[in-house]
């Protein structure tokens, strides 16, 4: 190694190896570091974050209707339902279902009146409608997926049930979302 | 063609002045010169009419950029104010919305030649690779296009497309948010789409540049599919100028008077209704469908009925494209000498259409309307969710399973020595010896 040193025409393969490697791997490493606060620019700024939560009053919906309201740029659906709904909703045997999901783990214990879900079809994001469909429920018109009364997914490509939001009831009649 | 040897010779004192410094004359020389097979037809005039069609685009979409505004609030109505205001902004607009599907068009003829051909087989895999690259950046570039006037169809495209992203598993939902800048298609996702909009096409131009450079070093191809050899280049090719200009340019009228005809009658005969009311995140249209030059693939995504599986076959439907070079075994490049590959081809092509056809259906309607059948697992035989899966499976046999079997079955039919000898057999051979194995 000694002797390599002082002789130009013998250089060490292996040092030249490493630094070339290094400063390779160096620049690599700088240049992702750079690429990194311009990707995570990309991610959801301070503002939008901050929009996240709702209030609604439970009292502007009427029992068999629904009302659409708009929470985090995404449609959500809080039905009122009939009594024949619920009953409709909770007759279903678990095995009947590709999402098994009970009606009670997806409404609020002694709201069971009020399903509040996101109205954002689980397939590729359509908003479906009300009344139309085999099951009494949603059905979404882009590629044909039937929900329940649960908004429980029965039929068609969706591959989840409309999700339930996190929220809460911070009086009987008032519900927050998010 | 590789080794085409410079023939420029600077004459004036500025061009003398150039040559030592940037011989960009001699470069432009050089390419009207290039020798160019004598056989090529008029399947051949796609790529000029490509590269024309990107140069639109481009002019047309830097001045509508001048007077759009990417924001949810104000986008429809800068587009509507394009073109009732702007001074001939609609004429602007037409021909840039209306150009993305001549470019389509012309995309689609220019790969069928270059499958009918065999133009992607040794040694152009690398123009045919550079070509799929630019095909998926055009789907991406009028894509993100499609999203700006923010219509209803821009809207619900836009949720249905990148929700595609979100089917992936486990990293698919944080990509989702990250690639729309929030919980769901807001300002950030159309701000961002502007951005891309208007890069992604110079990032095509690139592309072509290369597309072309590994076009000009491995040679064209031409309707016999041999190479030419070394000694038959001067009976064999003519110089690109006047040609190739010559034909070239007078596809281009014919090209520019059809999409002429769609500019000034019927500017809005591929749109679709929907997209001239504003969008709204809450109201999905009755029936949502992509620009027709995406349908085949939309029918392909569709067809499969688990969600992440059919993003898959979508995205595998572009994908097989890439690796075609490898999958066909034949060594015989043109299918007018391979009769079982061309009825395969020929089918193919009727699939595609097909595809696209049954991507603008609902999945349940039926195919034959009245026409009583039964229930084949999730769906109505007589339906189009059948019929597509049909298609579907074409695609793919015909990429996966006929490309390589067929190649090792078939019995090709003679192939001629030269590119002459079809046209001209007593001139050109005068033994009158007809075919032999094919050179390359
Ligand atoms: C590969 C080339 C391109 C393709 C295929 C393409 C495609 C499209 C499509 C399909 C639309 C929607 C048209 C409509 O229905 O209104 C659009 C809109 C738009 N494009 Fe492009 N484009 C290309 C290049 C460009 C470039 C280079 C720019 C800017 C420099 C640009 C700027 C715009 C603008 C501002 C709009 C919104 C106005 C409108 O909707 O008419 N485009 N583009
Ligand atoms: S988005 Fe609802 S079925 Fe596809």
């Amino acid at each position: 190694m000694a002797a390599d040193q002082g002789d130009p025409n013998h250089q060490d393969p292996n040092r030249r190896d490493f630094i070339h490697i290094a400063a390779g791997a160096a620049a690599v490493g700088a240049g992702a570091m750079a690429a990194w606060p311009l990707i995570n620019s990309m991610n959801p700024a301070a503002d939008t974050l901050a929009l996240s939560t709702i209030e609604f009053d439970l009292t502007k919906v009427q029992e068999g209707q629904q009302v659409v309201i708009k929470w985090q740029g995404k449609p959500v659906f809080v039905r009122y339902r009939t009594p024949a709904e619920i009953e409709q909703a909770r007759s279903v045997s678990m095995g009947a279902l590709k999402d098994p999901q009970s009606d009670a783990e997806r409404v609020k214990d002694g709201h069971q009146q009020y399903l509040v879900v996101i109205g954002s079809c689980t397939h590729l994001g359509c908003v479906p409608t009300f009344g139309s469909g085999d099951f009494g429920g949603w059905f979404c018109p882009c590629h044909g997926s039937h929900y329940d009364t649960s908004g429980r997914i029965r039929k068609g490509p969706a591959p989840i049930n409309l999700v339930v939001p996190t929220y809460e009831y911070v009086s009987d009649t008032r519900v927050k979302i998010g | 063609m590789s080794d085409h040897e410079s023939t420029y010779v600077p004459k004036t004192g500025i061009e003398k002045w150039f040559d030592s410094r940037l011989p960009i004359i001699r470069f432009g020389a050089d390419y009207m010169s290039l020798p160019t097979p004598k056989n090529l037809n008029y399947w051949w005039t796609f790529g000029g009419i490509l590269a024309l069609c990107l140069v639109i685009q481009i002019a047309t979409g830097v001045i509508l950029a001048m007077h759009y505004v990417p924001n949810t609030e104000l986008a429809f109505a800068s587009v509507e104010r394009i073109m009732r205001d702007v001074n001939g902004g609609d004429l602007i607009r037409y021909t840039h919305a209306n150009g993305a599907s001549m470019f389509f068009i012309a995309v689609y003829l220019h790969m069928l030649r270059g499958l009918y051909y065999g133009s992607y087989k040794a040694p152009r895999e690398m123009i045919w690779i550079i070509g799929c690259v630019i095909f998926f950046l055009m789907i991406a570039t009028a894509f993100l296009g499609y999203v700006l006037p923010w219509g209803q169809m821009s809207f619900w495209g836009a949720e249905v497309i990148t929700n595609l992203i979100g089917a992936v598993p486990v990293v698919g939902e944080p990509i989702l948010i990250w690639l729309r800048g929030g919980p769901a298609i807001d300002n950030a996702t159309l701000n961002r789409f502007f951005s891309l909009h208007y890069l992604l096409p110079f990032v095509i131009a690139g592309c072509v540049v290369l597309h072309l450079w590994a076009l000009h070093h491995a040679g064209q191809n031409n309707p016999v599919g041999i190479l030419i050899p070394k000694d038959r280049q001067k009976k064999d090719t003519v110089p690109f100028h006047p040609y190739f200009t010559v034909k070239d340019g007078f596809a281009i009228i014919l090209f520019l008077i059809m999409f002429a005809w769609f500019v000034f009658f019927m500017p809005n005969a591929l749109g679709h209704a929907d997209n001239y009311i504003p969008a709204n995140a809450l109201q999905t249209p009755a029936h949502i469908v992509p620009e027709w030059y995406m349908l085949p693939f939309y029918a392909i995504l569709r067809a499969i009925p688990d969600k992440f599986g059919g993003v898959v076959a979508m995205f595998a439907a572009i994908g097989v494209l890439f690796v075609l070079p490898w999958l066909d075994t034949s060594k015989v490049r043109s299918m007018r000498y391979r009769p079982t590959m061309r009825t395969f081809f020929i089918i193919f092509v009727l699939v595609g259409m097909g595809l696209g056809w049954c991507g603008a259906q609902l999945p349940d309607a039926q195919v034959v309307p009245g026409m009583p059948s039964f229930t084949l697992f999730d769906g109505q035989l007589n339906s189009y969710l059948w019929l597509t899966r049909l298609l579907t499976a074409y695609y793919f046999l015909f990429f996966l399973v006929l490309m390589p079997l067929v190649g090792l079955r078939e019995t090709p039919r003679p192939i001629p020595a030269t590119i002459s000898e079809p046209v001209l057999p007593t001139v050109d051979d005068p033994l009158g010896a007809g075919s032999s194995e094919q050179k390359g």
